[in-house]
């Protein structure tokens, strides 16, 4: 049995920001297979729960008539991953999802679990900073928008009051309209692992100019982290042998990996150095280009 | 904590009563003796508590018992039909895919998962060890796991033409 002190089950996101607003101890649990390990393994001492789980309007994937792609956070990574709308348009994203865990986590695990849960190595983080993803978040006192790349403020800390909730992960048209991407995850295993270092790359290319390049880590800082140096250094550049290797020493300046019994720093600066370039090159030959 | 849960178990509608804060796992195991369901690390990194949910695998561990509440379960249990197994236990049984036995009814479950959705291509090796990613076996080395599975699927074929 868990060690769980009070349970309520919300069936909307109004009645479970109600229901946050009356409980200052609660916290929420959609898929659970991040909160209910940490109760399990003590870290998270008998939780008053709000049960967000399998709430119908949290679960979609929606493509507007201007093309935004907006994904409900109750979204499971199974359905993410078979979407025939998230494979065509951003498949750097149904790469990434295909990832994490294995088939009974995707069957379980949210995707607005996985971002609210704030870890560094988040592997659906990455990808969706590349894209310049947009979370609309729901709360007592109205909606607001956010990149998520200032949703991460540390190490299982995210930008999200006591009574508000994420709804939905909006990816507009314009920032993956033209582009295209890669992702690749580093790990000792091939599934049921946690990343030792994740890369996403989306990239825009043009008569053999890097016209737009957008490069993200997971597990390379205290949060998922966006390389704005390396991207500034890159953008309308002439693609070529030089330019990646110039991305590949760049890209240190932008990250600041730790040491962990998973892999010590060096190790993973390393591994960031060979991913930057690895992954920018498929992204772009994906987009189109080529490497003379 | 009581809620009351129905439910549909291998087959048949159940009502009952679960505390909320119990796993899926658990209630399967304690109150209506499914003991084919196992518990292996209890976090989800196992799969020897693999059910299918609506037709897909879950971690039952991880799964709180009042979810379950509107949709149905199958365990190994309600795989055999009049005493005899399903295409996938036989195969298992056939290809020795079996050495200590814990693993097995996960293993069986995720297999009949992959076995009764893949389309029109069969899934190769390289994607039934995807398809079996969620489950691990200390035993066997998996190579006969895959074979079984791989014979699944063949039966399946066979059986439907």
């Amino acid at each position: 049995m868990f060690d769980i002190e009070s349970y309520v089950r919300a069936d909307s996101v109004r009645q479970a920001i109600a229901l946050l607003k009356d409980r200052p101890e609660a916290r929420l649990i959609a898929g659970g297979t991040d909160v209910l390990v940490k109760v399990r393994s003590g870290k998270v001492e008998a939780p008053c729960l709000v049960d967000i789980h399998d709430v119908a309007e949290l679960n979609f994937i929606r493509v507007a008539d201007n093309g935004d792609l907006a994904i409900g956070s109750g979204t499971r990574f199974s359905a993410l991953a078979a979407s025939p709308v998230i494979l065509e348009q951003i498949p750097v994203l149904s790469t990434a999802v295909l990832t994490i865990g294995g088939p009974q986590l995707r069957n379980m695990a949210t995707i607005g679990g996985n971002l609210c849960n704030g870890v560094p190595s988040a592997d659906s983080a990455s990808p969706l900073i590349a894209l310049n993803a947009l979370l609309t978040i729901e709360g007592g006192t109205g909606r607001r928008e956010l990149p998520l790349e200032d949703f991460f403020v540390g190490p299982g800390r995210v930008a999200l009051a006591h009574d508000e909730i994420l709804t939905a992960i909006t990816i507009k048209h314009a920032q993956y309209e033209g582009y295209a991407g890669h992702f690749h995850k580093y790990a000792m295993r091939h599934a049921m692992d946690i990343a030792t270092i994740g890369c996403a790359a989306v990239c825009k290319v043009e008569d053999g100019q890097m016209r737009d390049l957008r490069l993200a880590f997971g597990t390379a800082a205290p949060v998922p982290t966006r390389c704005r140096l390396t991207e500034k250094k890159a953008s309308d550049c002439s693609v070529s042998r030089d330019m990646l290797s110039e991305i590949a020493e760049t890209v240190w300046q932008d990250v600041d990996p730790r040491s962990s019994w998973r892999a010590a720093k060096d190790f993973r600066l390393q591994i960031i150095s060979t991913l930057a370039e690895r992954v920018v090159r498929q992204a772009i030959l994906n987009a189109g280009g080529s490497v003379p | 904590m009581n809620k009351t849960i129905l439910f549909e178990i291998n087959g048949r509608q159940k009502e009952i009563q679960v505390d909320v804060r119990q796993s899926l796992l658990e209630v399967l195991r304690e109150k209506l003796g499914l003991t084919g369901v196992k518990q292996g690390c209890a976090v989800g990194e196992c799969g020897a508590c693999t059910v299918l949910l609506d037709g897909e695998p879950i971690d039952a561990c991880l799964f709180l018992a009042v979810w379950a509440d509107g949709h149905s379960i199958r365990t190994v249990e309600g795989e055999s039909r009049d005493g005899k197994l399903s295409k996938v236990q036989q195969a298992f049984v056939e290809e020795g895919a079996v050495q200590c036995g814990i693993c097995t009814p996960g293993f069986v479950m995720a297999a009949t998962a992959l076995v009764e959705k893949h389309g029109d291509a069969p899934p190769d090796r390289h994607q039934i060890r995807l398809g079996m990613a969620g489950n691990l076996c200390r035993c066997t080395g998996y190579e006969t796991i895959v074979t079984a599975v791989e014979k699944s699927i063949r039966d399946k074929k066979e059986k439907s033409r």
